[in-house]
């Protein structure tokens, strides 16, 4: 076995780890908006690196998993940013936590 | 044309290159060229390339350690029993001008720690914080490392 086959090993295990974490997240969190946190944040690492652990185990694919990150970086943002902002202006009410809300009324002034 | 030009190097990347990838990489991205004609052209200058070197550089570096200490950050929450969590939404003023940067700016923000940016209206934007630390100097916590190099970038 070669050194980046095992480098992509461990890359890959890591993000499985975060993929766990992320699930986890969206079970133990109180409310949409904490969810799409940990949706978007543990599975964003997870993402990156799986894919990239492949690009390094098998070098024909790295240029591919390159252009695979970029994309879900663009993506996943504005993907989870919409999915709050529908929620919140469809009313769905953030969790008795809430500290406070500056964004009532959709920000209007 | 700009834009068949990206979409048909992008698709040549992702694909092993053969006659009938590269008949079938023309024809999409003739499609996509003409469908995307109306919104936007891609201007191809010196200009571009220096904005690209830049922000391969002196941006990507800071934006992927800030990545991973947001997902350490979210990671500790969520394996903490307590679930340490102290929401809200708060409102930020970004300097920033250009559609583009506006977007790369709220891009960086939902990518790191607990912050995941909601909505846009004009110079302010609306974020979701998993950590209200406080509530003024809240542009330091959240926006202030990525603004100046998002300026230097698109700018």
């Amino acid at each position: 076995m070669s050194a980046n086959v095992i480098i992509g090993d461990i890359l890959i295990a890591i993000g499985a780890f975060f993929y766990f974490l992320g699930g986890l997240g969206i079970l133990r969190m109180p409310d949409v908006y904490n969810r799409l946190q940990a949706g978007t944040k543990a599975t964003t690492l997870g993402t990156f690196s799986t894919v990239i652990g492949v690009g390094i185990s098998k070098p024909e694919f790295l240029i591919k998993a390159l252009i695979i990150v970029a994309f879900v970086a663009m993506t996943n943002p504005v993907g989870s940013s919409v999915l709050a902002r529908a929620s919140y202006l469809s009313g769905v009410k953030p969790c008795d936590c809430t500290k406070v809300d500056e964004y009532k009324g959709g920000g209007e002034e | 044309m700009s834009v068949f030009i990206t979409s048909l190097v992008l698709w040549l990347l992702l694909t092993k290159f053969t006659y009938s990838e590269l008949l079938a990489g023309v024809i999409v991205s003739i499609l996509v060229a003409l469908t995307l004609r109306k919104y936007h052209g891609i201007k191809y200058d010196w200009k571009l390339l220096w904005r690209f070197i830049y922000y391969v550089f002196a941006y990507l570096p800071v934006f992927v350690v800030e990545m991973i200490k947001a997902n350490f950050d979210v990671a500790a929450r969520v394996l903490n029993p307590k679930l340490p969590l102290n929401p809200g939404f708060v409102e930020i003023k970004t300097d920033l001008k250009g559609e583009a940067s506006k977007l790369f700016l709220a891009n960086s923000i939902t990518l790191t720690p607990g912050t995941l940016s909601i909505d846009a209206k004009g110079e302010r934007l609306f974020i979701h914080w998993i950590d209200v630390k406080s509530m003024e100097n809240k542009e330091k916590y959240i926006s202030q490392r990525f603004e100046k190099l998002l300026k230097g970038v698109f700018e």
